[in-house]
């Protein structure tokens, strides 16, 4: 019997949102191996074919939301796609998103000067229908600049990632999401000294249709890893050999 | 087809720059001179002054004595050649294969080009009435063979056509001369009273050659036609290039964009058939006034797309400046490459790399921002961390090395290191805390050293040990110490990158 409500209420849920105007991207849902986070999304699909906004306060924050990212895009990048990487003042060290499971080579950087040209090729990227995602990293972005944005997804189906680096102003953007990612402190496997896998305080503040909340996320054996959930028994696949 | 080609001589070539220079010395009489073996020697006269009876070759001494009121200007060396190549460039409007012919001419080959005028003699009219408005008065003839058309205007009834093969009948009643003889063998044709090339045209070949030389009797052949001869073009002629004359001469932008998508179709067109793409095109402008602007478009592949090659011209168009107005559009492809058949597709697969849409969005990208902001990284055989990922720009570059993954590296790397304040324990332990942009970050978890040599035929200075720390927020970061643990002497420590 409970089943069955559940069910009645998804639907009447989905009847809702349909109501409220939000399309389903086409039938190209992407599993990003989020697990039990997928349920704050509209109707349990990770919204593609969107503007994802990530806010970071310091440098260190910028390093786990590249991290939270690529994981996103281990996924989005499946089946060969490429992606554009677009910032004025790039830190992103390519080798290390091979741990995240992205051949490096497949991601075009693009280096401009000034923020203006970012958000300019972020739009021109975006119309691509070629491409698998689209990160630009600038500081601040408009109402206007993200709209313009989400417009041009809205016909090539392109998912978006800005970061904001050090941003302090939030203001209201026509992302579909807000994200914030921090670090948390890892945990070395089997009580062995030294650095465990990267794990996140990931909040998502805003989702359009959504219902926002806070998780605990690491990063291991190629795949996204909820706290609380059992670690999986499969070795790890990185051997690690420092020392 | 018949080769016609076009001469034309400019009989006071210098003088009448002179003139367009200096509108003021039209009515004067003034000769142009050039020191020689200590005097000067007149080597062009003004109209004015030729009919006051000076001459060519004349010493400037006895011209004055003709007239006192005589203004003598330096001549320049080379400066004839360099105003015929400046009038060269100017014909190219007329057609694509334009050639100098010093001291005094130019020669243009106009296979195919006079039916775009209406016919050959409005087409020479045309060409005669041009440069005369410019200042310069011009004797011009076309003819099949180069030899004929330079005996016209200089020789002949101008301006004149002759006609497919009718050279040999215009040349009965020419002086020797006009063969283009040295003139010794012109000097010794007259002493035997042979005044037209007519008389001597009948004599057998084997009389001609035993009495004037080899030369007599290739230059009869060049004027014939039997011998070929070759023009040396001013600019070579690209083997993808499409023209576009305008009758009335173009000033606005939507006028620009409408040639340059007629001219990009007609060249993608027969791109397309050869199933070549162009990697570069160059569009040039003649002005009205002579002068030419152009654009110029880089593409990362070939491409034979008019839309996405007009896009990439597109932006350019506002810089054009057209003042009077364009006469001409000339659409060149200097760089041309095979393209790569494409597979077309029912489905829109996300193709990485392979992508074409990709491949122009780049274009787009790098014609607003310029060369040089969009790249790729490639594994690179080096440890050194900066050295690690080499820079591509080709989309389709690959490598045999591989990533390595068996090392720990930090998602974003700081471009330089930047030095720390640290307080380390014992030698090659992992410091307890360490200080960054003012504030004191307490290691929890560390991991390292991981010693990373500076490769020494490539540069110079210390090792780096690498450690791997984790402050207490959590934070990860990659930190080296330079060089040895010595004792006494204080440490340089430095943050090098985040890790997620």
């Amino acid at each position: 019997m409970p089943a069955e409500k559940a069910a009645i209420i998804a639907g009447l849920q989905r009847e809702i949102l349909l109501l409220q105007g939000f399309k389903q991207a086409g039938n190209t849902s992407v599993d990003m191996g989020l697990g039990r986070v997928t349920a704050a999304f509209p109707n349990a699909t990770f919204p593609t074919g969107a503007i994802h906004e990530f806010v970071s306060a310091a440098a260190e924050h910028t390093a786990a939301t590249a991290g939270f990212i690529g994981g996103l895009l281990n996924a989005l990048m499946q089946g060969g796609g490429a992606c554009i990487w677009i910032s004025t003042c790039r830190t992103l060290f390519p080798p290390a998103l091979k741990t995240f499971g992205i051949e490096p080579e497949r991601l075009i950087f693009v280096d401009l000067k000034r923020e203006k040209d970012v958000l300019w090729a972020m739009e021109e990227a975006l119309k691509c229908e070629g491409l698998a995602a689209v990160i630009g990293e600038v500081k601040d972005v408009s109402f206007t600049a993200s709209r313009r944005l989400q417009l041009a997804v809205e016909q090539s189906r392109v998912t978006g990632f800005i970061i904001r680096r050090e941003s302090t102003v939030f203001n209201t953007t026509a992302c579909v999401s807000r994200w914030r990612i921090t670090s948390l402190a890892s945990e070395p496997e089997d009580g062995l000294p030294g650095v465990g896998y990267p794990r996140w305080n990931v909040e998502l503040l805003k989702i359009r249709n959504g219902k926002p909340g806070i998780w605990q996320i690491e990063w291991s054996t190629g795949r996204f890893r909820l706290m609380d959930e059992p670690s999986s028994s499969a070795p790890p696949e990185l051997i690690r050999k420092i020392g | 087809m018949a080769r016609r080609f076009v001469s034309i001589w400019f009989p006071h070539l210098m003088t009448d720059w002179l003139i367009r220079c200096r509108p003021a010395l039209r009515q004067e009489a003034f000769v142009l001179a050039i020191p020689d073996h200590g005097r000067m020697i007149v080597t062009a006269a003004s109209r004015t002054a030729q009919l006051q009876g000076i001459t060519k070759g004349m010493a400037v001494a006895d011209a004055r004595a003709l007239i006192g009121t005589l203004q003598v200007i330096d001549d320049k060396p080379g400066q004839s050649n360099r105003i015929l190549n400046a009038l060269g460039e100017w014909a190219i409007r007329f057609t694509p294969v334009t050639a100098t012919d010093p001291p005094d001419g130019l020669l243009l080959e106009v296979t195919g080009c006079a039916h775009l005028w209406g016919g050959e003699e409005v087409y020479l009219e045309e060409i005669v009435t041009r440069l005369t408005h410019i200042g310069y008065q011009v004797r011009a003839g076309m003819a099949d063979t180069i030899g004929a058309a330079w005996a016209i205007p200089r020789f002949g009834q101008t301006p004149a056509v002759i006609p497919a093969g009718e050279q040999m009948a215009a040349l009965m009643d020419m002086p020797p001369a006009a063969l283009r003889l040295e003139s010794a063998i012109c000097e010794r044709l007259m002493k035997l009273g042979l005044r037209q090339a007519g008389s001597f045209i009948g004599m057998p070949r084997t009389v001609l050659r035993r009495r004037f030389g080899r030369e007599m009797l290739l230059r009869l052949d060049q004027f014939t036609g039997l011998e070929d001869e070759v023009i040396q073009p001013l600019l070579p002629v690209e083997p993808y290039q499409e023209r576009l004359p305008c009758l009335e001469p173009i000033v606005t932008g939507t006028g620009i964009e409408i040639a340059l998508r007629r001219l990009l179709e007609t060249l993608c067109q027969r791109l397309s058939q050869e199933e070549k793409g162009l990697r570069s095109a160059v569009l040039k402008c003649y002005k009205v006034d002579g002068a030419i602007e152009q654009l110029e478009i880089g593409t990362g592949h070939p491409s034979h797309n008019t839309n996405h090659l007009f896009k990439l011209f597109e932006s350019k168009i506002p810089t054009i400046k057209p003042d009077l107005g364009i006469e001409l559009f000339v659409l060149e492809a200097p760089k041309v490459e095979d393209v790569r058949p494409l597979q077309e597709t029912f489905w829109n697969a996300a193709g990485g790399l392979e992508d074409v849409s990709i491949a122009e969005l780049i274009d787009r990208l790098e014609g607003k921002t310029g060369k040089g902001t969009v790249h790729r990284y490639l594994p690179a055989e080096h440890h050194w961390p900066e050295w690690s990922v080499k820079p591509v720009v080709s989309l389709h570059e690959k490598t045999d090395t591989s990533w390595r993954t068996d090392r720990r590296r930090p998602i974003q790397l700081l471009s330089r290191p930047e030095p720390i304040e640290v307080a380390a324990p014992i030698p090659d332990y992992p410091p307890m805390h360490f200080r960054y942009k003012g504030k004191v970050h307490k290691v929890k978890k560390a991991d390292g050293p991981e010693r990373i040599e500076s490769e020494w035929w490539l540069q110079q200075g210390q090792h780096r040990d690498y450690y791997v720390v984790e402050d207490d927020t959590g934070s990860r970061y990659w930190l080296f110490r330079l060089g040895h643990y010595t004792g006494d002497k204080p440490h340089a420590w430095f943050i090098h990158g985040f890790f997620a």
